[in-house]
């Protein structure tokens, strides 16, 4: 483990921005927002960015690929630009977490080779929360808010930052900062971990249990009557699957340029009426249907293909942005039953 | 902050669902944390008893959910209404987007919703529980051993600061007493904006924008966006793309939409309360209120049923284009 002094951060930024672009959480007025760093920008401390750190690696659109006809020749031009090297400073372990969910689409047979482009030149620079909020439930899927994955954990105390490297990646960046972080023991960390451990024992959330769900439970939980009630209000925008740093869906359309085709792709959600539209219609009628759908995928198909894995992890985003408050929590709680009594 | 209780609003929802007048209740409910409420429908006492909560945050316009739900239920629907939901009421009623029969109407009064982020902002996150004393609002988080005291004013919600009318405009009953239309300054951020070079005020919209995550949001919490298929719902309509492809579109869907709500949009202010993105929309909605007020005179959709709005209107004192032309920015 290493550490530096907190007024020297500014510092670690700076020569960590010397050899790849730094995005880390600025305040905006939209909220905490990943940005681009300079010297003038300042580290925000916030729990949470509004939209997660999956953006740096599933963008809401790219461009695949672009056709050209001339004549009767189609030419097709590969518009990827090689992905620079950069760092995310700042992801917190409920969102580094997401990653493991991500690549498990992105990454298996047949790979996506723009997710893993990113995914190779990003380094993901991971911060222990030390204040939690009423809406993060990242216990109820095992996740530790003090010890948070990535390439390089990160524990902040009053007067120092720690780095731990956890992959070659991490170590071949911690390398870099060695002039500016020097050795040390884990006994202030520890003592941090504990003090957060106090507060995330006390998070209303902290009891919320899983066991109705996962694997295997599709033909219990499918027709259970508490959609009608769970899903009467649902407003049918993409609130909730835009912010989630699990939500994974898209699209894939042509755009017409007048004299080429350009093919991009584009965030989806399952809350839309046009959501896997196929050529025999929608297969997805009411917005009841379309509710259920978000979350069995997170609740119950998605560990059912991915080892009992669920693909929510907590951050609590959707609790805090869905217009009529309804989320993955009052699902849980609901369809949990007894479970969560 | 709230003067009408909790307890007289399902007091009466009960006796109109147990003297027959109404078959359910469109009312809020309770979820985990005193703030996230939930529209959702009553159907018996118990239901009620068990979930219905009225608190300084049941800012969600109830509106819009008639024209879903009245198709869907036998009998009357209760609806309880704020003064400016009342005004949604009344223009919907006027494109005939519910059937009125099937709904009955109790106006109740609001001293102002809260926002949850002013809240936040002030007692910071960790908020456990929030309790009203009068004007005093108690806010309990994770990180103080005491509860702290807070001003209700300091976290009304931007609409309420600039609360355009405590009367209600339509009901088949009211509670409380009957309010006034009121002086707002809800144009003075319009003219901020009007004052502006025409660089300044694109560099504005430009960032205010540019965070738009085409989540749709703000076009489906529209008591004015009513239509049954949007155009940028459709595939084969040649715009519906479910994200800004450039920094003109994401402007292109708001800028089309406020064309498409003006002269029917009440300023209820929904749009900019559920922006995930904190996208201050009402503020082009009130550009266009205060222009058509300008031009063709003050006109305050909503207020009656069946008015004409001046842009589907004709007069021969309306005003020519070429006025409208004139005023353009001089340094644009």
């Amino acid at each position: 483990m290493r550490k530096c002094k907190a007024e020297k951060l500014n510092d670690i930024f700076a020569l960590i921005a010397q050899d790849m672009t730094l995005y880390l959480p600025v305040d905006t007025e939209g909220g905490a927002a990943f940005t681009k760093w300079n010297e003038n920008v300042k580290y925000s401390e916030s729990l949470n960015t509004v939209r997660s750190p999956k953006d740096f690696f599933f963008p809401q659109t790219e461009n695949l690929m672009a056709f050209k006809t001339e004549g009767k020749n189609i030419e097709i031009i590969d518009t990827r630009s090689e992905t620079e090297d950069f760092a995310v400073f700042g992801v917190r372990a409920c969102d580094t977490k997401s990653f493991d969910v991500l690549d498990r689409v992105f990454l298996s047979d047949p790979v996506d080779s723009y997710y893993a482009n990113r995914r190779e030149h990003g380094v993901i620079i991971s911060v222990a929360c030390t204040r939690p909020s009423e809406t993060c439930f990242c216990t109820a899927f095992d996740i530790d808010a003090t010890s948070p994955q990535g390439d390089i954990s990160v524990w902040k105390t009053e007067t120092d930052v720690y780095f731990e490297a956890n992959t070659e990646k991490g170590a071949a960046l911690m390398e870099k900062l060695s002039a500016l972080t020097e050795d040390c023991d884990n006994t202030a960390v520890e003592s941090a971990k504990e003090s957060t451990k106090a507060i995330l024992s006390r998070l209303p959330l902290k009891d919320l249990k899983l066991s109705a769900f996962g694997g295997g439970k599709t033909m219990e939980l499918f027709e259970n009557e508490a959609w009608d009630e769970l899903s009467q209000s649902c407003l049918g925008c993409g609130t909730c699957t835009f912010v989630c740093p699990t939500c994974q869906c898209y699209d894939i359309k042509d755009f017409n340029t007048g004299n080429s085709v350009v093919r991009f792709r584009c965030w989806d959600s399952c809350m839309y009426s046009d959501f896997t539209k196929m050529a025999h219609g929608n297969n997805r009628l009411t917005q009841k249907e379309r509710f259920r759908q978000r979350f069995m995928h997170k609740l119950v198909y998605y560990p059912e293909n991915n080892d009992g894995l669920f693909s929510c992890v907590g951050c609590g985003r959707c609790l805090a942005k869905c217009p009529i408050s309804m989320n993955i929590v009052k699902v849980i709680k609901k369809i949990g039953g007894k479970t969560n009594e | 902050m709230q003067k009408i209780t909790r307890e007289q609003l399902i007091d009466k929802a009960s006796k109109l669902l147990s003297n027959g007048t109404v078959s359910c209740v469109l009312g809020w409910k309770l979820g985990d944390f005193d703030y996230d409420v939930t529209p959702a429908v009553f159907n018996t006492v118990e239901e009620l008893n068990e979930g219905f909560v009225f608190n300084d945050f049941c800012g969600a316009n109830f509106s819009k959910y008639l024209v879903a739900k009245t198709g869907k239920v036998d009998g009357k629907i209760l609806v309880f209404l704020k003064p400016c939901d009342t005004y949604s009421f009344n223009q919907l009623l006027t494109e005939h987007r519910f059937d009125r029969e099937k709904v009955y109407a109790v106006g109740i009064p609001c001293e102002g919703m809260a926002d949850i982020a002013k809240v936040k902002a002030i007692c910071g996150e960790g908020v456990l529980a929030i309790g009203t004393d009068g004007e005093k609002m108690t806010v309990a988080t994770l990180y103080s051993d005491e509860p702290a005291l807070i001003d209700a004013k300091d976290v009304l919600a931007e609409r309420c600061e600039n609360c355009k009318s405590k009367k209600h405009v339509a009901y088949d009953e009211l509670l409380g007493e009957e309010g006034d239309v009121i002086e707002s300054n809800r144009f003075d951020e319009v003219a901020k904006l009007e004052a502006m070079s025409a660089d300044e005020r694109f560099a504005f919209w430009q960032n205010e924008l540019s965070r738009c995550i085409r989540c749709n949001a703000c076009r489906d919490a529209c008591p004015a966006c009513t239509c049954e298929k949007c155009v940028f719902d459709n595939p084969t309509s040649g715009v519906e793309n479910k994200s800004p492809a450039n920094s003109f579109e994401e402007k292109l869907f708001h800028i089309i939409r406020a064309y498409h709500v003006a002269g029917r949009c009440t300023d209820c202010g929904e749009c900019s309360r559920v922006c995930p993105q904190n996208i201050p929309l009402h503020l082009l909605n009130r550009k266009f209120i205060k222009d058509m007020n300008e031009f063709y005179g003050e006109y305050q959709a909503g207020a009656e049923v069946g008015m004409r709005a001046p842009l589907v209107d004709y007069t021969t004192e309306d005003l020519e284009p070429g006025e409208v032309f004139d005023r353009r920015d001089t340094d644009a």
